[in-house]
């Protein structure tokens, strides 16, 4: 009896134990994404005051410099501030995210909604188009869009939301397909609800925890795009303070000056790993049928 | 099988139509770029009278439709027209490009199927678990770390410090060791998310309570039992990275400056060199509708309980 009721609380001391490793290893996650996110926010709204120097301003003869009191992070080939072209950098790379996510989903969504609740050959169209987007290798989409209208960070914005646009729409419309006999719906109908009312009021919000689960994890999707595009010189141009044209263009200097290329590296993985960790937390939260790593 | 055939049918005449929508939109988008080609051609041909030459050896002088026309008709032939800047034939090019980008393809993801197998396994079988959410972590981590980085970080460490590896080039398997870990690093957190929940999915079912019930050990029942049917939608992951390969190759090739499809389409792109561009995009299309035909057929195959619709 008494050897049991040791064994029995040995046994729950040890569940008790696993429970809380595991739940400092989930735990830490959500908290980290938010607290990146703020100091990035912080950060890049801040960029025009907090930043030491002009993130443009050369000196060809502080090159290469490594931190200093008023160079932080160094100076980079041309003796700008590494330190202030960062916070300006991530400025860019929230705004890419933030911007084609937006676009995507306010295009995406408003189609995914009409094919989902509406059917018929609008339906085939708006899907067929959106498999096709969706079966093509999507990189090789974008850059050959990037090529035709140029390389600049505009362009490649663009190209990014274009690709976020179907995302958004096969999303939408497989929420509506599940929602849109669902009771509540059918009793809404019966009460004589006209039909945008129905699928503004009634249906939408039923997509809305799963699109903000998704928006976090395309934004961190097309942060890292945008600055792939800007690296292979298809995004961003040199002078801009982009991280991954800051990137392409430090890697030349890797050997001497680690720091150049380091810097932006560690702002965008910062950056998309808040938004990837903060859509991980986000699905746990609000959307428990979506289970994680599905 | 005369289904099966008929179907591969189907979706071959499928394919053709896909790859004839793409040469149009490829073709008629390159076109319609802003700045002149002659411009470009100029580069080459200094006298006014040898660029009106060079526009007629490229076919530029016709109308649109023609050129269009001309392009497909030589297209059909294995013939994909030759180079603005340096004149030879993209065909040759792109193939000896697609050669070095198999083979970095087919490390990259040996390397990550493997990784993402162990990994995935080892999470789903103790759910839950410390080693569960680290593995979790670390694939959030992981997708979080652009390409690029990952390159730049191998060759700083195992090129400049250590001088293991060499920075760039191809030639030797030695020259293959930093691109092939660079790009599987890229594919491994989605082949580690994927086995897990495939591997969480079979777990759950009855045949493998009762091989539990039977008394079979764990290492049975997971490995015999629940493994062999937890890998029939791991092939289609195969399918969906041939997409992420695709992009990720084309990062990888440039930071490691390797000959590969990727990289020559990126300095086509900068020389605004289309008809290389056009012969990368489209042989590189075709190779990847390939691959989902090959991977939804190879599925069938697999599992029989799965319908041809």
């Amino acid at each position: 009896m008494k050897a049991a009721t040791i064994a029995r609380a040995g046994v729950a001391t040890r569940r008790r134990r696993w429970a809380g490793a595991a739940w400092m290893c989930r735990g830490p996650r959500p908290a980290i994404g938010i607290g990146l996110l703020v100091l990035l926010l912080v950060g890049a709204g801040g960029a025009p005051w907090l930043a030491p120097h002009d993130p443009m301003q050369s000196d060809l003869r502080l090159r290469l410099r490594p931190s200093s009191a008023e160079y932080p992070l160094g100076t980079d080939w041309i003796g700008r501030c590494v330190l202030s072209r960062l916070l300006h950098g991530i400025r860019l790379t929230l705004a890419l995210g933030l911007l084609t996510v937006a676009g995507g989903a306010a295009v995406g969504v408003a189609l995914g909604l009409v094919a989902g609740y509406y059917g018929g050959p609008l339906e085939m169209v708006i899907m067929r188009t959106t498999d096709l987007l969706l079966a093509f290798p999507y990189f090789l989409l974008t850059i050959v869009f990037v090529a035709v209208l140029g390389p600049s960070l505009v362009n490649a914005t663009i190209a990014i939301a274009m690709w976020t646009v179907p995302q958004y729409i096969r999303l939408v419309r497989s929420v509506v397909l599940a929602t849109k006999s669902r009771e509540f719906v059918e009793a809404a109908r019966a009460l004589g609800r006209p039909e945008p009312a129905l699928l503004l009021r009634h249906i939408f919000p039923a997509c809305v925890p799963t699109l903000i689960v998704q928006s976090a994890v395309f934004s961190a999707q097309n942060m890292l795009m945008g600055a792939s595009l800007s690296f292979l010189g298809l995004g961003a141009q040199p002078p801009s303070p982009e991280l991954g044209a800051m990137l392409g263009a430090g890697r030349a200097y890797l050997r001497v000056a680690p720091q150049v290329v380091a810097v932006p590296a560690v702002g965008i993985f910062l950056a998309v790993v808040a938004f990837n960790f903060l859509g991980d937390a986000l699905r746990d939260r609000l959307d428990p049928g979506l289970s994680h790593g599905a | 099988m005369s289904g099966l055939a008929g179907y591969v049918l189907k979706r071959l005449l499928a394919m053709v139509l896909l790859l004839f929508g793409v040469t149009f939109v490829v073709f008629f988008m390159m076109y319609l770029a802003p700045g002149d080609v002659t411009a470009m051609l100029a580069a080459n041909a200094p006298s006014a009278q040898q660029v009106v030459a060079l526009r007629h050896e490229f076919g530029l002088d016709l109308p649109l439709p023609a050129q269009y026309g001309r392009f497909l008709a030589r297209a059909v032939r294995g013939d994909l027209g030759d180079s603005w800047v340096d004149r030879r034939p993209v065909m040759p090019q792109v193939l000896d490009a697609v050669a070095y980008t198999l083979r970095l393809a087919a490390a990259a993801l040996f390397l990550s199927i493997v990784v993402g197998l162990v990994g995935g396994i080892g999470a789903a079988v103790r759910r839950g678990s410390v080693t569960d959410e680290t593995v979790l972590t670390a694939t959030l981590v992981g997708i979080s770390v652009p390409v690029f980085v990952t390159g730049l970080l191998l060759i700083y460490a195992f090129a400049f410090r250590l001088r293991w590896f060499p920075t760039s080039g191809a030639g030797s398997w030695r020259h293959l060791v930093l691109p092939a870990v660079t790009l599987a690093s890229f594919l491994v957190a989605y082949d580690v998310r994927m086995v897990r929940a495939c591997m969480l999915e079979v777990l759950r079912q009855d045949y493998v309570r009762t091989a539990r019930a039977k008394g079979l050990r764990e290492a049975v029942v997971v490995g015999r039992h629940a493994l062999r049917n937890a890998l029939v939608p791991v092939v289609t992951v195969v399918g969906v990275q041939v997409g992420l390969l695709i992009g990720g190759s084309v990062i990888t090739e440039t930071v490691f400056a390797y000959p590969g499809v990727g990289q020559l389409v990126v300095s086509a792109i900068a020389a605004r060199d289309t008809p290389l561009v056009q012969g990368c995009v489209l042989v590189t299309a075709s190779g990847f509708i390939l691959v989902n035909l090959l991977v939804d057929v190879s599925y069938v195959l697999i599992d029989p309980r799965i319908r041809l619709s």
